[in-house]
């Protein structure tokens, strides 16, 4: 369904490169949590595979297309295949929920009769059923998230990317969006997020790509989120403070679940 | 669906920038006057020239006694003379020249006193002071340098004159006119240009949010830029119409109303020639519109 075949991608002229190398292949129907630090190029990815920009190197195959050479005027056909959710959901906050979700269908010609049948399924489904008339103020971010996942999904895309969906939300709200997210991945809609969200990610026990400073250093089938400095590292008796590169590495912990 | 949305979308546009656009709407308003104003010029020049040119005619002045020039050495020209220039206005000259007629010395003063009954006829000028000539009316009378290249230097041709050149000073200051108001016309053309680029520039960044979801799922090009050029275009057009509006009151109460009473002799242009000019007007707002768009779009709503 995405395929990377060694992308690599520069922003500036001899700057270290965001993705180095990068081959992934994710099939139909799978669900794959895209995880590292910040600068590690997860966005990179993701805007490769929305073709907001270009690879450097490389190709990018997105539902069956050469995206990397996708002339300008058939991209809007990809993105329609192609559902997006954001940290921020980017809820336009002068429109209702119901507007919102019907405006992704109105910008794509969709006839009237469809978007008036469509829209309330999908609020339904993402269980937002009878707040279509609320303004994304009067929602609490958890109802916003789920508002902007529907209209993500509300064309039916192929291929769901969430860029850090749980980023804004509290632990209790995220497995909610979470159990949404699953849903719709059973649906056969393949699923690409992007998180730091370590408890999601080793409760999932989902597909988990790894990527440390654009290239990818763990592709594991049922993993967890990895390793993780500990917060506080135990440094003995000694007196000197937190430093960069002084700290002792913390034996590995592994978090919860696993 | 579609129709409806994007007109929702260009009429909420509008509304947003309401200054903006008013703006826009009174800058290609002066523009467009001006430029109306410049083909009302030409209008008018070309309708003097219709009218009057049918009544001027090409005089060919033949020697009479005692000219310096060196045609007429031989003196007063002769029937010989006279024949033969005839004989080539007739022959070489067909196409050009569709009437000729002799006025003699006599018919000229005759003419003469009849237009000035008060001049010094019988005691200081007599027939004999008056200059024979053959009169050509031509068939286009643009092609008066035809004629006097093949007349001018023949034995007892004086002089080949063109009537047209009385009516010269006012063409030349007519033309000066347009000249004057296309350059106005142009500058105010320059800056409606940059406004309407600023004023589209402005609603695409307040609409940056709609047009980034937009461009998330998919809505095409067109369909993303289309309330845009619209906005660009109904602003400019609306100034156009009241351009052609303006033109057109203008020529009601001050050419119609009032000039052809004080001047009633001149044939002047008229409501209809607006009318004539007004869609020229608006196809140039659209023009107007599409190229600033052009240059702006691209760059703040690109896919």
């Amino acid at each position: 369904m995405i395929r990377f075949e060694n992308v690599s991608k520069v922003y500036a002229r001899g700057a270290r490169p965001a993705l180095d190398q990068v081959s992934v292949d994710v099939e139909r129907g799978e669900f794959v949590f895209l995880v590292g630090a910040s600068g590690s190029g997860k966005s990179t990815f993701l805007s490769l595979v929305l073709r907001e920009q270009r690879p450097t190197r490389g190709r990018v195959y997105v539902a069956g297309r050469d995206v990397a050479n996708l002339s300008g005027w058939r991209v809007p056909t990809l993105r329609r295949q192609l559902g997006v959710v954001f940290q921020d959901f980017r809820l336009l906050q002068n429109k209702t929920v119901h507007e919102n979700v019907a405006f992704a269908l109105q910008v794509i010609g969709k006839p009237r009769h469809v978007i008036r049948d469509t829209v309330p399924e999908v609020l339904d489904m993402v269980g937002l059923a009878g707040k279509g008339k609320r303004m994304p103020t009067e929602l609490s971010g958890g109802e916003q998230q789920r508002a902007a996942i529907a209209r993500a999904i509300v064309n039916r895309p192929q291929i769901l990317l969430a860029d850090e969906p749980t980023g804004n939300l509290d632990p209790t709200t995220s497995l909610g969006i979470m159990r949404l997210l699953d849903r719709i991945n059973r649906t056969g809609t393949t699923v690409v997020m992007a998180t730091h969200d370590d408890e999601i990610v080793n409760e999932m026990r989902r597909r988990v790509v790894e990527l440390s400073d654009g290239v990818v250093v763990r592709d594991e089938a049922r993993g967890g989120y990895g390793e993780r400095e500990a917060i506080l590292p135990d440094v003995g008796a000694s007196p000197v403070l937190d430093a960069p590169g002084s700290g002792t590495r913390a034996p590995v912990q592994t978090v919860r679940g696993v | 669906m579609r129709f409806q949305f994007v007109l929702g979308e260009v009429f909420s546009g509008l509304r947003r920038n309401t200054t903006m656009v008013v703006a826009v709407v009174l800058v290609t308003f002066v523009s467009l006057t001006f430029v109306g104003a410049a083909a009302l010029l030409q209008a008018q020049i070309g309708k003097l020239k219709d009218d009057w040119y049918d009544l001027v005619e090409v005089s060919v002045f033949l020697c009479p006694e005692g000219s310096v020039s060196p045609t007429c050495a031989g003196g007063e020209a002769t029937d010989d003379q006279i024949d033969a220039v005839r004989q080539i206005i007739e022959t070489e000259l067909s196409d050009e020249v569709s009437k000729v007629y002799f006025e003699s010395k006599e018919q000229a003063f005759e003419a003469f006193s009849e237009r000035y009954p008060d001049g010094y006829q019988g005691t200081q000028l007599t027939a004999d002071d008056m200059q024979a000539s053959l009169r050509l009316k031509l068939s286009d009378a643009e092609q008066f340098a035809v004629v006097s290249d093949v007349l001018s230097g023949r034995d007892g041709v004086e002089i080949v004159e063109d009537q047209r050149a009385v009516f010269e000073p006012l063409f030349r200051t007519l033309n000066v006119a347009t000249l004057l108001a296309a350059g106005l016309a142009g500058v105010m053309l320059l800056a409606a240009v940059l406004l309407i680029t600023t004023t589209i520039r402005l609603s695409a960044v307040s609409r940056r949010k709609e047009t980034e979801i937009m461009r998330l799922v998919g809505a095409s090009n067109l369909f993303i830029q289309l309330p845009f050029l619209l906005e660009g275009a109904l602003a400019a057009v609306l100034g156009s119409l009241l351009a052609g509006g303006g033109l057109w009151l203008a020529v009601r109460f001050m050419v119609s109303d009032w000039l052809e009473r004080s001047v009633d002799w001149v044939a002047y242009v008229s409501e209809v020639d607006v009318l004539r000019v007004a869609p020229l007007l608006v196809i140039m707002a659209v023009a107007l519109a599409a190229v600033s768009s052009f240059f702006t779009l691209n760059r703040y709503t690109r896919i």
